[in-house]
């Protein structure tokens, strides 16, 4: 079925078919659709889920835990301020082997506040252990929310499925519906290898774990970030094969002959790739790459995507506040450094706390990587693309 | 009414060999509460002294489920699990009766994890909250609490050289909780062991959210010989500094009225952390902490005559 949504609908709409055992979840700008749309779901009985409509986020993802251990299907989500409050306890979900699903509306951290895009709410929790799945429309959003629920039980780690505020949570897409039965059939039951309520087996989770054993238990969790990727690869794929929707984990749009390409996440990517085609029909070698999957980080793909390509201007919807620029920019620099042949990088912060970035604009970011790819220099490694004062 | 050759004879759900103090308080706490529940209990607790003794990989205290998930949130995360058990039960995956029951300290209860209690009884999720109250933080070695009563030495209170102790009262928090009109709430001390095993058993029979304030002596933080714990529980009830009521169905019930209301000065004498205000010209501090537990027993007898 084909319909008109939402980010936030198509969110809601995944987790419908979905039908967790547990959502416990909080309200935040902009996320606060998905909940107050899957409540409703609740309240008119087309789920079976248990709803606790928690007094913070804090206490939200601290349910999901707690239903996560007891071998239920958990999600829930969230925004910026909400996911830096659940901050300390996604390590825990992380560490505990818990596959609980955030769907996660991108908006900024205050200060200033601000209820509009950019991922650093995601960004600054990169390092908690869990997958994240960055999207580029509604369909995606819908998709991902379906697929990170099994590659995340497979992987037996947590996993948040992102979509740009406002930009996407808010705007109306074109969203081709899977079937109600297929979803359950395609996700199967979650099988926990230890339950809480097992009371003829009990088990004690977050026992104090000191310089004896912590750092092989740490190692194991880390062991399986380094598994995940051929996990969400399969999922992709047996998606695929039943909705015919399939995703890679690096979409990468005219790359074969680029000689300029842009790397980018979120719905920058439909943005990027209408600037692409446009500078395509005047015969300029340029194309687009796109993280879906940013962690684990897909750093065979991204080297291999690079290998011939001669500039490349990694956007960050983000900033690492510490002189050496965003995220991506970051990860990208660290792995292309043994690499064989490697591309210039230039590092463009762009759109934070909600700014638009258009298609123009990304016409004139590639109209300098261009020059850097005929001269050959960068004069500027770190810019911040349409801030007042630069 | 238990009976102490029945409750004997049980297999131990809190077993031996932890790393509590010698006198702990608090591991008195854990074996009496698992002792009185007749159902399947699945167990959590905060982090503080209770899960940290019990619970150092690759050993494990608790013969029933457990989980300790971080400070704050013991009240969340038994809601969520109490929420997995309503959802998997609907769907015929578990088959048992269970009952639930979070652990926190007076730090993880009072203080960091109050706001995630009141929302666990206002969602009338059906676990027993049980504090084991040592009135500070002892875990992270003595600092004050919002539970920590007027003059206590602490080290974030320390008996000083111009102040002596905390100069705030208690809060409290069992009022707190009867306010959010819980299925049922009480507080007990192992001291009338009898008293809190009925408790417990009443608390996991109600459909609803329960309470259990458990006085829990600390000997090293309240700096006492090992072998008083339970004296020194005791005492709190003859002084009525820890008084031994329950709220049920609306109504305040008086359980332990001491034969004689003991001075307070009986119940302090006995611990290093209030020896500082006896060598004080002025004892305010004691004079505040013996108006405020007049108050609030005279308070209660004028309730439970209702």
């Amino acid at each position: 079925m084909i319909v008109a949504r939402t980010g936030n609908e198509a969110m809601a709409e995944a987790m419908r078919r979905i039908n967790p055992d547990v959502v416990a979840a909080y309200p935040i700008t902009p996320a606060t659709e998905v909940v107050q749309l899957f409540s409703k779901f609740v309240h008119d009985g087309l789920v079976t889920t248990e709803f606790v409509p928690a007094e913070s986020e804090h206490s939200a993802i601290s349910a999901c835990v707690g239903a996560s251990s007891a071998g239920a299907r958990v999600m829930t989500s969230t925004a910026s301020q909400g996911l830096a409050l659940m901050h300390e306890i996604l390590f825990i979900a992380a560490g505990l082997r818990l596959p609980i699903v955030i769907c996660l509306v991108n908006r900024s951290l205050s200060s200033p506040i601000n209820i509009h895009c950019d991922h650093s709410d995601s960004l600054a929790s990169r390092d908690s252990g869990w997958i994240q799945i960055f999207s580029e429309n509604t369909q995606e959003a819908y998709d991902s929310t379906i697929i990170a629920v099994k590659a995340a039980e497979q992987a037996g780690l947590p996993a948040m499925v992102t979509t740009d505020g406002f930009i996407i949570s808010h705007g109306m897409e074109r969203l081709e519906l899977c079937n109600d039965a297929d979803v359950p059939k395609f996700l199967g039951e979650r099988k926990a290898k230890v339950s809480l309520l097992d009371v003829e087996n009990p088990v004690t989770l977050g026992a104090l774990d000191l310089q004896d054993y912590f750092f092989e238990h740490k190692r194991q969790e880390i062991n399986a970030m380094d598994n995940t990727l051929p996990l969400i690869e399969n999922a992709q794929k047996e998606f695929g094969d039943m909705f015919g929707r399939y995703y890679p984990v690096v979409d990468s749009y005219k790359m074969d002959d680029a000689e300029s390409a842009i790397l980018c996440m979120g719905s920058t990517g439909g943005t990027g790739k209408v600037a692409v085609d446009r500078l395509r029909t005047q015969g300029k070698k340029v194309g687009l790459v796109r993280m879906r999957v940013y962690r684990p980080f897909p750093k065979e793909i991204l080297v291999k995507t690079f290998s011939k390509v001669k500039v490349v201007g990694v956007l960050d919807r983000s900033d690492t506040v510490s002189t050496l620029g965003g995220h991506l920019y970051n990860d990208l620099r660290s792995v292309l450094y043994d690499a064989v042949s490697r591309p210039h990088l230039k590092n463009y912060i762009y759109g934070l706390g909600g700014r638009d970035i258009s298609i123009e604009d990304i016409e004139q970011i590639f109209s300098q990587l261009m020059e850097i790819a005929k001269s050959g220099k960068i004069d500027k490694d770190i810019v911040y693309y349409g801030v007042r004062g630069e | 009414m238990a009976k102490l050759k029945d409750l004997a004879a049980q297999k131990e759900k809190f077993v031996g060999g932890h790393r509590g103090c010698a006198g702990c308080g608090a591991a008195i706490v854990a074996r009496q509460v698992l002792m009185a529940a007749e159902n399947p209990v699945v167990v959590g607790a905060a982090t503080g002294c209770l899960e940290v003794f019990s619970t150092i990989y690759p050993y494990s205290c608790w013969n029933v489920p457990f989980i300790h998930n971080a400070f704050e949130n013991v009240a969340a995360t038994m809601a969520g699990v109490e929420t997995a058990y309503k959802a998997l039960k609907k769907k015929g995956k578990v088959k048992k009766d269970l009952r639930f029951i979070a652990f926190g300290g007076d730090g993880g209860t009072y203080d960091i994890g109050l706001q995630a209690l009141s929302g666990m009884i206002e969602r009338q999720h059906r676990v027993l909250y049980v504090c084991y109250n040592n009135e500070a933080y002892m875990n992270t070695g003595i600092q004050r609490s919002s539970a920590t009563p007027r003059g206590a030495h602490t080290t974030t209170s320390p008996a000083g050289k111009v102040i002596p102790g905390k100069m705030q009262l208690r809060k409290n928090l069992t009022e707190i909780v009867i306010a959010h009109e819980p299925a049922y709430a009480a507080q007990a001390t192992f001291g009338y062991w009898n008293d809190l095993v009925t408790k417990v058993q009443k608390a996991l029979a109600v459909d609803g959210p329960s309470f259990l304030n458990i006085y829990a002596p600390c000997r090293l933080g309240w700096a006492y010989a090992p072998e008083k714990t339970v004296k020194v529980s005791k005492m709190a009830v003859e002084t009525c500094i820890w008084p031994l009521y329950e709220y049920e169905d609306g109504k305040y019930r008086i359980n332990v009225r001491p034969k004689e209301k003991q001075p307070i000065i009986e119940f302090l004498n006995m611990q290093g952390r209030f020896g500082h205000l006896f060598k004080w010209s002025d004892d305010i501090p004691v004079k505040e902490y013996q108006k405020e537990v007049d108050y609030i027993w005279d308070r209660l007898l004028k309730r439970s005559e209702g």
